[in-house]
């Protein structure tokens, strides 16, 4: 297999760990508090979540040999619940990648669909729970990092509403769309995961919606995470649940996608659920939005990895800058050197306009486009990826057609809504994913309707 | 989109050195035509309609108390250089 002829450089994995798809970067086991929901459970986290004395590469060569001292919100809760974290997983480099071939480590195989990729940037995570190496993961999903792989690896993954889950220990790539996330075998695994981590955070400000009174208010005086348990809403009630269809999502979708999809739907329906089509004319340019604003975020965000503080160095020959330059130029893959450049780009004198405020109209439009479509609608219905899992190595060289691959994802990342993607079936190139997108903080519904799937 | 959307290899430069970001030649080439293409499929963005943009924002700083934080030895111990408990840099210029 391709990730066993390519390993990489640099993995921790000890000789006698069975890793067989390459799906870790290092292996280190920590144990949770002795008791707890999540009590023998073991987790997967990917390499961008700071772990406290464990290495943190974010699958770059910039970070090869960081270690955080302190724990990711996310990963001191999981140990609070009683999990026991068995290791860091593969990721395209940043998080900037939807095959996870860009890490500096090498690429990692799909164990659902071996000599295929297992999607990105989670894709290590994806393949750890797929494999059976953990009974559950943490992704990040910046554009759809946690449901790409989750689709092509036949598991469930869940983007939460923006908000939801703290990113603080989260290495910041593009912070106005990401959420921190689980991957799990299925969804009730998955929302027991969420229950663990979600909730406000005093360390991180984008968690603080308990003090909206708005959602208060809709959730009877208390935080969405902690007026819920998610994991009992994963009862595969839909009797009467109203699901649209996002048409734009799914008419240039590849056919056996399709099928599956439909025959996904057919399930939901018999499940008492009914259907109806959705137009979201807004969708069209949402690839271009989510890229411009991602790279620009990039651009200011990855400006911390100097050599100086953190990061490998570039020497002291020359002054500050000439120094920066040369450590950016050996740390970074190329990947992340095109996101920052664009990112520079987009943002630059005499293109802001052009690029990044339209950017932002565009999400704007988005999010009036699905407000409205959530009118008569509990939950959106699309494929998760438009395709099937890429074999290794097809999709390298030509980034704007990889871009595209995003079309179905990137949408709910810029309108910060909730997402689940659950296995809808195999074609023979692998796995489908079917997405269910809900209204802000709905993640109770996405789940109960994504458990009727199972 | 064709190659006729080719960036100049000199603007690839030009924004390397504003993200100071060296690149090799190869690079310089190679990102030179594939920021046309990219940059031409943007060029979509023209077409949004306008929209109300409603800000939907609260207030949530926190109150301003000191926590504790990172100990020095923590935050130097990723550092590739420091010398008597600070980190070690470049010239500025």
């Amino acid at each position: 297999m391709a990730a066993q002829d390519s390993p990489g450089e640099g993995r921790l994995v000890a000789d006698d760990f069975d890793d067989e798809h390459g799906a870790f970067l290092t292996v280190e086991r920590v144990e949770g508090a002795d008791d707890g929901p999540l009590a023998g459970a073991t987790v997967a986290v990917k390499d961008n979540i700071s772990t406290d004395g464990v290495r943190t590469t974010c699958g770059s060569a910039m970070l090869a040999d960081y270690v955080p001292p302190y724990d990711a919100t996310v990963v001191e809760r999981l140990k609070d619940a009683g999990a026991t974290i068995v290791g860091k997983t593969n990721m395209d480099e940043f998080g900037m990648g939807t095959t996870t071939e860009t890490s500096a480590f090498g690429p990692t195989d799909n164990p659902a669909a071996p000599g295929r990729v297992p999607g990105g940037s989670s894709g290590g995570s994806a393949a750890a729970v797929a494999a059976g190496q953990a009974d559950y993961a943490l992704g990040s999903d910046t554009g759809g990092s946690i449901r790409c792989p989750a689709a092509f690896c036949g598991v469930v993954g869940i983007k939460p509403t923006y908000g939801l889950v703290s990113r603080y220990g989260l290495v910041a790539y593009a912070n106005s769309l990401e959420q921190i996330g689980p991957i799990a075998r299925d969804v009730a695994g998955a929302a027991a995961v969420l229950d663990a981590i979600a909730g406000p955070d005093e360390r991180d400000a984008t968690t603080r919606h308990d003090t909206r009174e708005d959602l208060a208010e809709a959730y009877g005086g208390q935080h969405p995470a902690d007026a819920t348990a998610y994991a009992d809403a994963a009862d595969g009630d839909v009797e009467g649940l109203s699901v649209g269809v996002v048409t734009d999502l799914v008419e240039g979708a590849d056919e056996a996608v399709v099928e599956r999809f439909e025959s996904a739907l057919d399930d939901l329906r018999a499940a008492g659920a009914t259907t109806h089509e959705v137009s979201l004319p807004s969708v069209e340019t949402a690839v271009q939005a989510y890229y411009v604003i991602a790279m620009s975020e990039a651009s200011s965000n990855l400006a911390r990895f100097d050599g100086v503080r953190y990061g490998q160095s570039g020497g002291y020959e020359g002054d500050w800058n000439e120094t920066f330059a040369k450590a950016r130029e050996e740390g970074f893959g190329e990947e992340v050197k095109r996101r920052i450049l664009l990112g520079t780009y987009a943002l630059s004198a005499g293109y802001h306009d052009k690029y990044y405020k339209q950017a932002q109209d565009a999400r704007a439009w988005l999010k009036q486009d699905f407000d409205e479509a959530f009118e008569d609608a509990d939950v959106l219905a699309s494929p998760t990826m438009p395709v099937p899992p890429f074999e290794l190595g097809e999709s390298l060289d030509d980034p704007l057609q990889m871009y595209l691959a995003d079309a179905n994802t990137v949408p709910v990342n810029l309108a910060n809504l909730p997402a689940i993607s659950v296995p809808a079936g195999e074609t023979d190139r692998g796995p489908v994913g079917l997405q269910l997108v809900g209204p802000a903080f709905g993640e109770e519904t996405i789940i109960r309707a994504g458990s009727a799937l199972e | 989109m064709t190659d006729t959307d080719a960036v100049d290899p000199e603007e690839v430069r030009h924004v390397a050195g504003l993200a100071r970001v060296d690149l090799d030649e190869e690079e310089v080439e190679r990102f030179a035509e594939q920021f046309g293409d990219i940059l031409a499929y943007f060029d979509a963005l023209d077409d949004v309609p306008e929209t109300d943009r409603e800000a939907d924002l609260a207030n949530v700083f926190r109150a301003d108390e000191v926590h504790e934080g990172l100990t020095q030895d923590e935050a130097l111990q990723n550092a590739p250089e420091s010398e008597d408990g600070r980190f070690k840099g470049p010239r500025v210029g």
